[in-house]
């Protein structure tokens, strides 16, 4: 063979880091790595204020009492909560930093396709962020996540305009971060990287940028309408000129239920590599696990009725909308079954991002299981606006997205930072977010399906009620601070940290044939690839991750170039 | 700018062309590779245009269903004579793009730039002649909201009697909905003239070859586009139902 890789060195000596120095050098790089650990500084940023916001809701509901916000402060910290979480944590954590990072790498390439409008869509996101927190600074805004009309438009005399334009721009962000991920991966792929060879990261990334693209823009020019009908007092949505309020709620929701897979699905991608890899097994049914993130892309987009059973939709649209909703589900199994059969006698590791898989596969679990109840009608109506939907999207949410986040950051670490992170705290507070998360919400869907009502600073002095509610702040607490665990020991790891070989879990991937960092241009050479996703050697030979010696790497196809030491 | 050429590895950019055109980005193999990258890439942004103007003409169809006797009348008010020379102007601006793409493709630098420049004349005079008929609408008060403060939406009722069952508040959504379109659509050619400007200064400066010429043609496919989007706003907004009139 005659293009062989280069022997990744184990101490680089010019890395992506350490090529340039200077605050310039950052602000105006084009490299995708450099740009996905901008927006790791920003999603950081987004998610500490997000998260405080958070627990001022839980300590509010410590007592049935409102004793520490009105009404109205507390409406305005839960809607800062949410757009905080959701437009500015949730939606671009995976794809703009660890897909930012990895799609170029993963499939062999230089960089993503536009390197200067992935910087810019870096800018339009920060521009979207500081609009936002503008308006929290000047004084708020209640109407809830979701911008309902007509309060949003004709009532609430808080900065709706604002922080809307900031939702608004930021969309952009996440619309140019797709289109870049689509061309990227059909023009940029490495010889011989067929799309049937690509990561399945990959896969969830195109899927997740085809939403990108179909979705975000009619958010945009919805919540563009609502912010001209403030302004002019005039619009679409008014009833006073005929309009239907309820237009708008389609129109938000076309967008914010597949939004929800813009969350899930870049997670889904991770996992499914942690799974794989850390079993040391091929995935189990490669092409439906690739398949079911277009499907559930497509899907997505046939369900959004689901949240407005009770908004004077006719009752035949709810049955479609309700029939599927359950449909869509069917994608999601898939995955969640052929992670389990992938786990079926492989050669298990339960390092620090394998435990983070293993949560999500149950979290998500309980939180896509709790869909199919909200999908029912009957029991939707039930239900509806109860802290039962709350517990449910904080499953799939924090349970998914989180996880799937955090397990990556962890498994990816060594890679973006060179160092390892130190694995017995990694697995501590692994542990401790696994048991504050669950303590948190799982109380909510019992609290909720009693009834207690989403969005109230308030709630009847029920002795039940509130001590799940207690439980659920408590959980809320560890939660925190299980977080707080990681954010210092990744910060220290990046200076003290052990410094991470090439392919510190001994994986067959792309980017782990590449050093720990990688140069700028990721590869020295272009590399040819030859083997399958996940194409481990024998099970006899496998040795256990962790321990690694530079023999081990005959877990490698013997005849594999990239690896005979020069 | 460039990175990648602060360190130098052995072997970099083996795959590269030997001697890479200047227009090659680093990241690049080939100047194939790049068009492509290029084409692919504005067509998934028209893709992402579309659904952005969809959420309107969604609004479009929900009303215009619901009140179609207002959106009848109102519509007649709108200057069919100046919407149809607009369609003809920008059906005649696709075709001198076209060459204009044409010409960069076989490389005449001065025919290229006639065209790109003749395109740009008549994108400006659309822009003209919508500010003419916005200009018509401001006379008319038929501005809706308080759009333009101190002078409210108002319809002339004596010379234009409402339909049966009509109130003004539906016809004053259908100027709501004709300007958010129009004006969303006016933006567009505005920022398809700043493209332009910048393709008539590098084809000045000789920039586009036989070679080298995909700027050309992407920014070829954006004026289409935004032609076609009139081509569906003008007989919505100015044709449909106008024969139900008089
Ligand atoms: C298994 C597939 C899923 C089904 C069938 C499903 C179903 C539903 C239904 C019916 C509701 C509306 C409940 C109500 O308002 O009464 C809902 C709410 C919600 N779901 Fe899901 N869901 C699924 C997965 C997900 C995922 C993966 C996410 C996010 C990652 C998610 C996030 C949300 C959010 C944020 C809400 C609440 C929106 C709000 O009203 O503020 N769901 N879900
Ligand atoms: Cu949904």
């Amino acid at each position: 063979m005659e293009e062989t890789l280069a022997t990744p060195s184990e101490t680089p000596r010019v890395n992506y880091l350490n090529a340039r120095y200077g605050l310039k050098s950052w602000l105006l790089t084009k490299d995708h790595k450099r740009i996905a650990l901008l927006y790791l500084g920003g999603v950081s940023l987004f998610f500490l204020l997000g998260g405080i916001y958070a627990m001022l809701i839980r300590i509010e509901l410590l007592t049935p009492k409102g004793d520490l916000f009105q009404s109205q402060t507390y409406n305005k910290v839960f809607t800062q909560h949410g757009i905080i979480m959701v437009f500015f944590f949730l939606i671009p954590a995976i794809p703009a930093v660890l897909g930012n990072f990895l799609v170029p790498i993963m499939i062999g390439a230089k960089d993503l396709a536009f390197p200067r409008i992935n910087l810019l869509s870096w800018y339009i996101y920060m521009l979207g962020g500081i609009l936002t927190i503008w308006a929290l600074l000047s004084g708020g805004v209640d109407t809830g996540w979701t911008f309902y009309v007509p309060y949003s438009t004709n009532f609430s005399n808080t900065y709706v305009v604002l922080a809307g334009l900031g939702v608004f721009v930021s969309g952009f962000s996440s619309i140019l971060t797709g289109l870049n991920f689509i061309v990227t991966i059909h023009t940029m792929r490495a010889p011989g990287m067929t799309w049937f060879r690509l990561p399945l990261f990959i896969w969830s990334h195109y899927a997740t940028s085809l939403i990108m693209i179909l979705g975000t823009p009619v958010i945009a020019i919805t919540v563009l309408l609502v912010a001209l009908e403030r302004i002019a007092h005039i619009g679409i949505f008014d009833p006073r000129l005929g309009g239907d309020p309820v237009l708008f709620q389609h129109m938000f929701w076309f967008y914010s239920h597949p939004a929800v897979y813009i969350m899930i699905l870049p997670s889904m991608g991770v996992i499914s590599e942690l799974i794989a890899n850390f079993s040391r097994k091929n995935i189990f049914g490669y092409s439906f696990v690739a398949f079911s993130s277009i499907a559930i892309a497509v899907f997505g987009f046939l369900v959004w009725g689901h949240h407005m059973f009770v908004s004077s939709q006719s009752i035949y649209a709810g049955m479609i909308f309700s029939f599927l909703s359950f449909a869509v589900a069917i994608p999601s199994a898939v995955k969640v079954f052929n992670w389990s059969a992938t786990l079926f006698r492989g050669s298990v590791s339960y390092d620090t991002p394998m435990l983070y898989g293993l949560g999500l596969i149950g979290l998500f679990l309980i939180g896509g299981m709790t869909g199919l109840f909200l999908a029912a009608i009957g029991l939707d109506v039930h239900v509806t606006d109860t802290y039962f939907v709350v517990a449910h999207f904080h499953y799939v949410m924090v349970g998914g997205t989180l996880m799937g986040y955090l397990g990556g950051l962890h498994y990816w670490w060594p890679k973006i930072s060179g160092r390892m992170y130190p694995e017995s705290w990694g697995r501590f507070a692994a542990l401790i977010i696994f048991v504050g998360f669950n303590l948190t919400f799982f109380p909510q869907f019992v609290v909720g399906y009693m009834g207690m009502p989403r969005r109230y600073h308030a709630y009847p002095d029920i002795p039940i009620w509130q001590v799940l509610n207690v439980m659920s702040t408590a959980g809320a607490t560890i939660l925190g601070f299980g977080m707080l665990i990681p954010m210092v020991y990744l910060i220290w790891s990046m200076r003290y940290g052990r410094a991470a070989s090439a392919n510190p879990w001994a994986l067959p991937g792309l980017e782990w044939r590449t050093s720990s960092p990688p140069p700028t241009e990721n590869f020295t050479v272009t590399p040819v690839v030859t083997w399958e996703a996940y194409e481990f050697a024998p099970p006899e030979e496998l040795k256990v991750i962790g321990k690694l010696e530079p023999r081990d790497r005959a877990d490698y196809p013997p005849d594999y170039p990239a690896y005979t030491e020069s | 700018m460039a990175e990648g050429h602060a360190i130098t590895h052995e072997g970099a950019g083996a795959q590269r062309e030997h001697h890479a055109h200047a227009a090659l980005a680093h990241h690049f193999d080939n100047l194939e590779q790049q068009r492509e990258a290029g084409t692919i890439g504005m067509w998934v942004f028209l893709v992402q245009e579309i659904m952005f103007f969809g959420g309107l003409f969604l609004a479009y169809t929900v009303y215009r269903w619901q009140f179609p006797a207002a959106f009848v009348a109102a519509s007649n008010h709108l200057n069919v004579r100046l919407g149809a020379t607009n369609t003809i102007v920008l059906i005649v601006s696709s075709l001198t793009m076209a060459l204009a793409v044409y010409y960069a493709q076989t490389g005449s630098r001065r025919n290229q730039l006639i065209f790109l420049l003749v395109t740009m004349a008549l994108g400006t005079t659309f822009l003209v002649i919508k500010g003419i008929e916005y200009y018509d609408k401001y006379r008319d008060h038929l501005i809706p909201g308080s759009l333009i403060p101190g002078r409210p939406f108002h319809w002339d009722t004596v010379q234009h009697p409402l339909p049966i069952g009509v109130s003004e508040h539906n016809l004053e959504m259908f100027f709501w909905i004709y300007f958010a379109m129009t004006g969303l659509h006016a933006l567009h050619m505005i920022i398809g003239l700043g493209i332009l400007a910048y393709l008539v200064y590098y084809a000045y400066k000789g920039r586009f070859t036989p070679e080298y010429h995909a700027p050309v043609e992407i920014s070829g496919l954006y004026w289409h586009f935004v032609d076609i989007v009139w081509i569906f706003l003008f007989p919505l907004l100015y044709l449909l139902g106008r024969h139900l009139e008089h």
